[in-house]
């Protein structure tokens, strides 16, 4: 068998692995009647019904979708945006400057090792109920792997390519851009998908302590007026979107990493 | 006075000599650590080479070669002595003009460039124009015989094209000296001959000054205009021998002179410690 056809093969066999998990569970749910596990059909239709039954003109997004998946993506978007951006740059300036780390590296464990969840108050009475601290509270959960990460990354820059740049004379902006941030990125990235999946659980915590919008909002509402179906229609929700921002962030880093893969392959 | 004539002559040779001098390093002695656990590396050791030389320091793993070379390098800085290279002294800053090329050649090009990258990368203070850099690295990877790989990677070549790619970065920077640190230690046999000989090109086409770090006595001896021979811990220079072999050399035809197998079996010596046979 062709390399190709094993890949298809696996990739046939893992829907149909999760083909048969929807059906097992149909057969139980439709068996047994519990109103605490719905069939997969009812769910997918009240997915169906809440969000993706809209206007063509809003690309079938309802209302509903519009006014609290959306909102919740954007505060992950942008949790994840801030978190990339300061993780970096703070990232490697910790990692290559002996003199910061000094300073900031104690205070960095104690920060990262304090649980998110156990901080929701602070974040509360630091930014008052709403989106700024809900962004806020999901970007200090998911900074600590991506800074942690970018931080160990920029500190073991292989000697010899330190002292190539030395020898050879490349100015600041050289070291930064072609040596250090190319041989910090793959720690970088290790992190990243870390925070990626810690972002949607830290989204719903967020959105369960008093927002008025959001995915994590309608799942509190939906359990307290006891609307099962609906309560699954949103676990489905977050499973799907974690796959897919996971997969997106495997797809950029498969393309920036490519000489990472390549130079590790022959190496083993 | 008969020897005046003589001596005069001797003097103005010497001085121009002394102007020529590419590198000169007089008594240089580095020690690692501080305090108490200092651990003297080399000690005293001085040397020259002259403008299209080419010099090899051999010796033993541990005598401090590598040392020697670091300091010139600008890596290390010496506890005594001075190193001129083109007439400046080397100080903390790593020196104008000098190029190196260093034993793992796998490290020391950057997998996330292409090779022409790798190559041009050093250029960006001398160049302004990203197309002249990319023309300069072009030539320079054709000088190594590596014309058509400009636009892959470096780990998809072999070990001994890698370090082909590694002298096609040195050469491009068009240095006044080339420092290279066991070149060829990683690298097959006849990968190895084929390097040697580029180096000796690169010295009779580009008239280079290349100082070679090696332990194969084979290789001193070959490529070297003069063999410089270190032993002992802390490494002194033990010997500085002329090596009178006609050039263009040729790795059958030059190793079974008697002239090349006399000096290489004389290295030999010097490198275990012994003394050089009475002849000399």
């Amino acid at each position: 068998m062709s390399r190709a056809a094993a890949a298809t093969t696996r990739w046939l066999w893992r829907w149909v692995v999760l083909a048969a998990g929807a059906l097992a569970w149909q057969g139980w749910a439709e068996w047994r009647h519990s109103a605490f596990f719905p069939p997969p059909s009812a769910i997918v239709a009240e997915m169906y019904h809440l969000w993706f039954s809209g206007s063509a003109r809003h690309l079938a997004l309802t209302s509903s979708a519009i006014g609290n998946i959306l909102p919740s993506l954007a505060r992950v978007g942008i949790a994840l945006g801030i978190s990339i951006v300061v993780g970096l740059t703070a990232g490697i300036a910790i990692g290559r400057s002996p003199v910061i780390s000094g300073y900031l590296e104690p205070l960095l464990h104690f920060g990262r090792s304090l649980p998110p969840v156990a901080l929701v108050t602070v974040f509360i009475v630091l930014f008052k109920l709403g989106d700024q601290m809900e962004i806020a509270f999901i970007t200090f959960g998911i900074l600590w792997p991506i800074l942690v990460n970018t931080i160990d990354g920029a500190r073991t820059v292989d000697p010899v390519q330190v002292e190539t740049a030395r020898v050879f004379r490349l100015t600041a902006r050289q070291r930064l851009i072609k040596l250090i941030v190319p041989a910090a990125l793959p720690k970088f990235f290790a992190g990243l998908r870390i925070s990626v999946s810690l972002a949607l659980v830290l989204m719903v915590v967020a959105e369960l302590t008093g927002s008025t919008d959001g995915i994590g909002y309608l799942m509190n509402n939906a359990s307290s007026s006891y609307q099962l179906t609906a309560l699954w229609a949103g676990i489905v929700l977050l499973g799907i979107l974690g796959y897919v921002l996971n997969a997106a962030v495997l797809g950029v880093e498969h393309f920036v990493l490519a000489w990472h893969r390549g130079a590790r392959r022959l190496a083993s | 006075m008969p020897g005046t004539a003589a001596l005069g002559g001797w003097q103005a040779d010497a001085t121009q000599r002394e102007r020529i001098a590419v590198l000169e390093i007089t008594d240089l002695s580095h020690s690692y650590g501080r305090g108490g656990g200092t651990h003297l590396a080399v000690d005293g050791i001085s040397l020259k080479a002259e403008k299209g030389e080419i010099v090899s320091i051999v010796g033993a793993s541990g005598c401090g070669k590598s040392t020697v070379l670091r300091c010139i390098a600008g890596l290390q800085r010496p506890t005594r002595g001075t190193i001129r290279v083109n007439g400046a002294v080397v100080d903390a800053a790593v020196p104008d003009g000098l190029a190196v090329v260093f034993q793992d050649y796998s490290r020391s090009l950057y997998p996330w460039l292409s090779v022409r990258d790798n190559v041009a990368l050093p250029l960006v203070r001398t160049q302004a124009s990203r197309a002249q850099r990319g023309r300069t690295a072009e030539d320079a990877l054709q000088t190594v015989g590596l014309g058509d790989t400009g636009h892959r990677y470096p780990w998809q070549l072999s070990g001994g094209m890698q370090q082909r790619v590694a002298i096609a970065r040195a050469i491009a920077c068009e240095p006044v000296l080339l420092l290279m640190d066991e070149p060829f230690g990683s690298v097959d046999a006849q990968t190895r001959e084929d390097l040697e000989d580029l180096v000796l090109s690169l010295r009779r086409d580009r008239e280079m000054t290349i100082l070679l770090v090696t332990h194969d006595i084979d290789e001193s001896v070959y490529t070297g205009d003069r063999v410089i021979v270190m032993t002992g811990t802390p490494g002194r220079v033990s010997a500085d021998l002329a090596v009178q072999l006609p050039q263009p050399r040729d790795q059958i035809a030059t190793k079974e002179l008697p002239a090349f197998v006399n000096l290489r079996a004389e290295v030999g010596r010097l490198v275990r410690g012994q003394r050089a046979a009475a002849t000399t």
